[in-house]
């Protein structure tokens, strides 16, 4: 056993990284000093990428916590469009509108704003940063036993470009033509004109310049990764040995470093129409009284440079989630992942597949239907590798000795939401039945559930899994629970019924719905799930409070493998300075995943290979 | 100080869990991490399968509360000929994924819970399978490949476009902030050319009046379609995106400003026949659907009730800005002969707005409808003249007949009104007439007498001209000396200035 409750003066672990591990003249260099001598360098401009992980963190949930807090509000006007709002004129100012009976009600403007930032913030600032750039950062340099990234110095920036963009599109709330609320997608015309629309104006402006410094956010880290994971591994790591962890996050950056830069290539387009009258997306255009130069662009050639980056971008944050569920659950039924080499293939087949299936967003859009052919097919594939993937994960359940705490049930509760939301995928990328449910609340129902909510999943079981690696200390299980409880019956309360809305045809994107005799009659069941998001909102607080009491005052790490897994981050000290491993870097025996192998309930990646002991498994 | 209190609150609320928190970790350093943590893995396992239980079972009850509000289930069958193709996929996909979602869920949370860390217990060490993996990759392949295959067949049928000699209603629908403009091509079933930059406040659609073909497309405030017709939507945008939404009909498109879209459907049931599945009544006498026999509005029991009231709908189904969700039109569907009836009510938008105003380009020419409008008018006046025993309304105003200004010299499109009178003449043997010219008051009396006398004189040649006997009519001019109305208005002036014709003598 690695760990014993009686530490020892010299733990079992560094015997064997002293015995086997890789003298690299490390500490020689004193890099200590040059990289965290003082508070600045130690806990703002740091280039220590487990410090950088927990700015992405942190910032993260700032953001989540803003953008869920959006949802609220435009959730309020759904399922209560009739109800008095002038409470929230204090925080919304002009956006609330009192009539002369003291009745406030919420500006269509604004819903529409509140929607666009909704979306913007948590695909981009929380389930892009937060999720892949704190887990990136964390685990890539631990668990492949390096001493930090390939660089440091990009690392850093990579941060401090994200956290640019943030404080450039928080400051576009503020505006007083009021933020972009042109979709998430900001499909021109819509975002290219001004006069479409008051988020339209200043608020598109900076929308984008804070989405493309968050490209190049994207962009710094995602090499970075892709050189890390290359070059940086310590010896005996080979591919076929690292964790799926790695594996995701690879396939993750890869995926980013090919489709963000098409990102910012339609961003120029549009910022060339909107400022220096070009015509790359609008043609024939008549409005607000006025014909308008503009001819022979096309809005549909944005929605395919959107959309390259868009589809593989809903892979960039699900296969992270993927990557620490498959690890969590691992560690925590005490068992191999199941199909390891099946596991890495499907997160590259969904890789790979996910950059030629972009126009599947794009069905009714005008595209011509014979190109859709080949989009449903190359989508509809897809569901193989995760299928496979699905069947994994159960099975590496099945046959375990499962420990049940706050990681593990969010890696289950993954597992469970990936299924529900993957399976209505099906529906959606058969450009048949997506004539009749494309922007539908089916769709909003499949996206959030697919892709949101099992995407936090596998970022809370991470943030559980890996808090103590982080801060030393452990957040608390009892909260954990009742929290992870919370948000599972939650989430699906929310999000369940809006199959149904969408089957009965209801859009997404409707301010309200009285308007129609056939999207009205859901009164009660929108009034529902306004109560259940406002009810898991709730449920996330606890989470907030758990995490940062955590930090100071939580259950302290007495051991430096709490949860008796195999892989290299455990090797390290309990709060490892930077560097990771005060002397040598270990060095790698075995792949990640010998659990229950030969009786012993797990073998560390640093232990060689007994005499006795049977061949590797996989 | 609501504030302070709100604060208060939330402080208060954190310390409660807080201490939720600290009291469980206190009793597991009393008791020990490895006893609590057996203990937990055994409660956590029973909620997981609890939880399973209640999460099958809500979606099942949910499913079946709501059934009949979905569209594709109740009394709401699609009303288009292809829909029913696409409901059928939408439910084929449902059975497989429901089986898959079922056995899924299942196997999740059951093993979870019947593999519960047990104190002392072992893991299986199983890291893969080869033979299960080939298995559980290959069964859904072969389900997706019949789903795409079955998806693929639809999709390509039911987004055919017509074919050239195919028999179709092509209607046009255009988007704009925040409202759709339909279009109707008119008698001659073809819709006039557009071009953008001709759009302005009396033209909403930028058509171009040149092209005849837009002469006779009317612009209605519904679309009314009749049942069994093959119709093409033409759909377009004038600003920004939108989408042509009607959702009984499974009919979804992107309206794209300089790329007109178009989606190819077939009412299958009429307004009326929809109506009436939503009413329908069960075996047992009592409506199927008693939600759709509530009044429509509830503060009164004898409006008429929602089932009479309903109405098919078109919505936008891409975000195009504020209004975006109240771009409402009604879509009827009418029998064959109700569709006729609503035809011929429709008035064309050139001839209603813009014949003769300065955006009209055909001043100078008459299109034949209005050539036979006024033939009609013409005869119906006529008639009415003949049968009436007045002498004073023996009179009739040869109306649309001009001259140019100052001089007798009958404008070029006065011809159509006297072969009228020609026609008349020769139709009715017996007929012979008076033709007076008249004035307004401005100018010398005498020069208003020779003129008026000219002008008859003119309408007099033209009709003898056209080989009517001399015999039969004289014409005489009067100058200012019997107006009809005021010479003070330029109205009344403009009345005053006419040539009419008494009947002297009918067969």
């Amino acid at each position: 056993m690695a760990n014993v409750t009686t530490a020892p003066a010299v733990h079992e672990d560094d015997l064997l990284i002293e015995e086997y591990g890789y003298d690299d003249h490390f500490h020689e260099h004193h890099h200590g000093d040059k990289y965290q001598s003082n508070f600045v360098t130690t806990y703002i401009f740091s280039q220590d990428h487990k410090m950088i992980a927990k700015q992405f963190l942190i910032t993260g949930i700032f953001w989540a916590i803003i953008g869920a807090a959006m949802s609220l509000i435009f959730r309020l006007q759904l399922g209560f469009p009739e109800e008095n709002m002038a409470w929230l004129k204090p925080l919304l100012g002009k956006w609330i509108t009192v009539n002369d009976a003291g009745i406030g009600s919420l500006a269509p403007e604004f819903y529409y704003a509140l929607v666009t930032m909704h979306g913007t913030i948590l695909v981009f600032f929380v389930l892009t940063a937060g999720l892949s750039g704190t887990f990136s950062n964390l685990l890539i340099p631990l668990q492949i036993g390096a001493r930090d990234m390939a660089s440091p110095f990009l690392n850093m920036l990579s941060y401090w470009f994200f956290f640019l963009a943030g404080i450039i599109m928080f400051f576009s709330l503020f505006l007083n033509t009021g933020p972009f609320s042109g979709g998430w997608t900001a499909y021109p015309p819509l975002s290219a004109l001004p006069q479409a629309s008051s988020g339209s104006g200043a608020g598109m402006t900076m929308w984008i310049v804070s989405l493309v410094f968050f490209v190049v956010s994207v962009l710094l880290g995602g090499i970075n990764y892709i050189t890390t994971v290359l070059n940086l591994r310590t010896k005996g790591m080979t591919m076929w040995r690292m964790p799926l962890t790695i594996w995701s996050f690879f396939v993750t950056a890869i995926l980013g470093l090919l489709s963000f830069p098409v990102l910012a290539s339609a961003f120029f387009l549009v910022m060339c129409d909107r400022g220096l009258g070009t015509s790359f997306f609008l043609s024939e255009i008549f409005i607000g009284g006025q014909a308008l130069d503009h001819v022979g662009g096309s809005p549909i050639l944005y929605q395919h440079l959107f959309w390259f980056l868009g589809h593989p971008e809903v892979y960039i944050i699900i296969l992270p989630a993927m990557g620490l569920v498959s690890e969590v659950l691992s560690v925590h039924s005490r068992k191999p992942i199941f199909g390891y080499k099946a596991m890495v293939y499907s997160i590259m087949a969904i890789g790979f597949l996910s950059f030629i299936v972009w126009a599947h967003h794009m069905f009714m859009s005008g595209v011509n239907p014979f190109i859709s052919n080949f989009f449903v097919i190359f989508t509809l594939i897809i569901a193989v590798p995760s299928a496979v993937k699905v069947f994994n994960w159960i099975t590496t359940v099945y046959g375990g000795n499962v420990r049940f705490n706050s990681a593990s049930l969010y890696a289950i509760g993954f597992v469970s939401m990936f299924i529900s939301g993957g399976l209505t995928g099906i529906f959606l990328g058969n450009s048949a039945i997506d004539i009749q449910l494309h922007d539908t609340y089916f769709v909003v129902a499949h996206f959030h559930i697919v892709m949101g909510v099992a995407a936090f999943f596998g970022m809370f079981a991470g943030i559980y899994n890996w808090y103590p690696k982080m801060f030393g200390r452990f957040m608390n299980e009892t909260l954990g629970k009742l929290h992870f409880w919370g948000t599972m019956i939650g989430a699906y309360a929310v999000f369940w019924p809006m199959h149904y809305l969408g089957m009965a045809g209801v859009p997404r994107r409707y301010y309200r719905f009285d308007s129609f005799e056939a999207f009205g009659q859901f009164v009660e069941m929108n009034q529902f799930i306004t109560i259940a998001a406002i009810v898991t909102f709730g449920f996330q607080m606890i989470f907030v409070i758990n995490f940062f009491y955590s930090i100071w005052r939580g259950k302290k790490q007495t051991t430096r493998n709490p949860w008796k897994a195999t892989t290299l981050e455990w090797t390290t000290p309990i709060r490892p300075g930077h560097g990771n491993w005060e002397g040598k870097i270990p060095t790698v025996q075995r792949w990640a995943y010998d659990y229950g192998k030969d009786g012993k309930e797990f073998i560390p990646q640093i232990q060689p290979i007994g005499e006795d002991e049977s061949p590797e498994a996989h | 100080m609501t504030a302070l209190l709100a604060i208060l609150c939330i402080a208060l609320i954190t310390v409660i869990v807080v201490q939720i928190g600290r009291v469980t970790e206190l009793a597991s350093k009393i008791r020990g991490e490895e006893e609590v943590q057996a203990k937990t893995n055994r409660a956590q396992a029973n909620y997981s399968l609890l939880f399973l239980i209640v999460f099958l079972l809500a979606t099942i009850i949910s499913a079946g509360y709501y059934k009949d509000s979905m569209l594709w289930y109740g009394p709401h069958e699609a009303a288009s000929e292809h829909g029913g193709l696409l409901d059928y996929m939408f439910n084929i996909t449902l059975f497989f994924t429901g089986v898959v979602f079922v056995i899924t869920q299942i196997a999740l949370f059951y093993f979870a819970y019947k593999y519960q860390g047990k104190k002392g217990g072992k893991a299986e060490f199983i890291s893969h399978n080869n033979k299960l993996e080939v298995i559980w990759t290959a069964i859904p392949a072969v389900v997706m490949t019949f789903l795409v295959i079955g998806g693929l067949d639809a999709w390509n049928e039911v987004m055919a476009d017509v074919s050239p000699d195919e028999e179709v209603i092509e209607i046009e629908a255009t988007g704009y902030q925040f409202a759709w403009h339909l279009r109707y091509p008119g008698a001659d079933g073809k819709l006039g050319a557009r071009d953008y930059r001709l759009t302005t406040s009396t033209n909403p659609l930028g058509q171009d009046w040149k092209d005849e073909k837009n002469i006779d497309d009317f612009h209605p405030s519904e679309i009314v379609l009749p049942v069994g017709q093959k119709v093409r939507v033409r759909i377009l945008a004038r600003d920004v995106l939108h989408n042509f939404y009607l959702p009984h009909f499974r009919v979804k498109m992107d309206a794209v400003p300089g790329m007109p879209t178009h989606f190819v459907f077939t009412p299958k049931l009429t307004t009326e026949e929809y109506r009436q599945n939503l009413g329908v009544l069960g075996s047992d006498g009592l409506p199927k659907y008693p939600e759709w026999h509530e009044p429509v509005d509830p503060a009164d029991p004898d409006s008429p009730k929602r089932y009479e009231d309903f109405n098919y709908e078109l919505a936008c189904a891409e975000l195009c800005g504020t209004g975006h969700y109240a771009m409402r039109r009604i879509v009827r569907i009418v029998s064959e002969e109700e569709y006729k009836q609503w035809l011929s009510e429709q008035q064309s938008y050139y001839m209603s707005s813009i014949r003769n105003t300065e955006d009209d380009p055909w001043t100078d020419k008459l299109f034949d409808v209005e050539i036979q409008q006024r033939t009609q008018e013409f005869n119906d006046k006529l008639e009415q003249a003949l049968s009436s025993a007045n002498e004073a309304d023996k009179v009739i105003e040869l109306e649309h007949v001009s001259f140019k200004t100052n001089s007798a010299e009958l404008t070029a499109l006065s011809r159509y009104q006297l072969d009228n009178l020609v026609a008349a003449m020769n139709n009715n043997a017996g007929l012979s007439i008076d033709i007076m010219g008249h004035t307004d008051n401005t100018g010398e009396p005498e020069y208003n007498l020779e003129l008026s006398e000219q002008r008859a004189q003119s309408v007099y040649s033209y009709v003898t001209g056209k080989g009517i006997d001399a015999s039969r009519l004289t014409a005489t001019g009067y100058g200012e000396t019997r107006p009809v109305a005021t010479n003070d208005t330029e109205e009344g002036r403009e009345q005053n200035r006419r040539v009419e014709f008494k009947i002297a003598q009918q067969g």
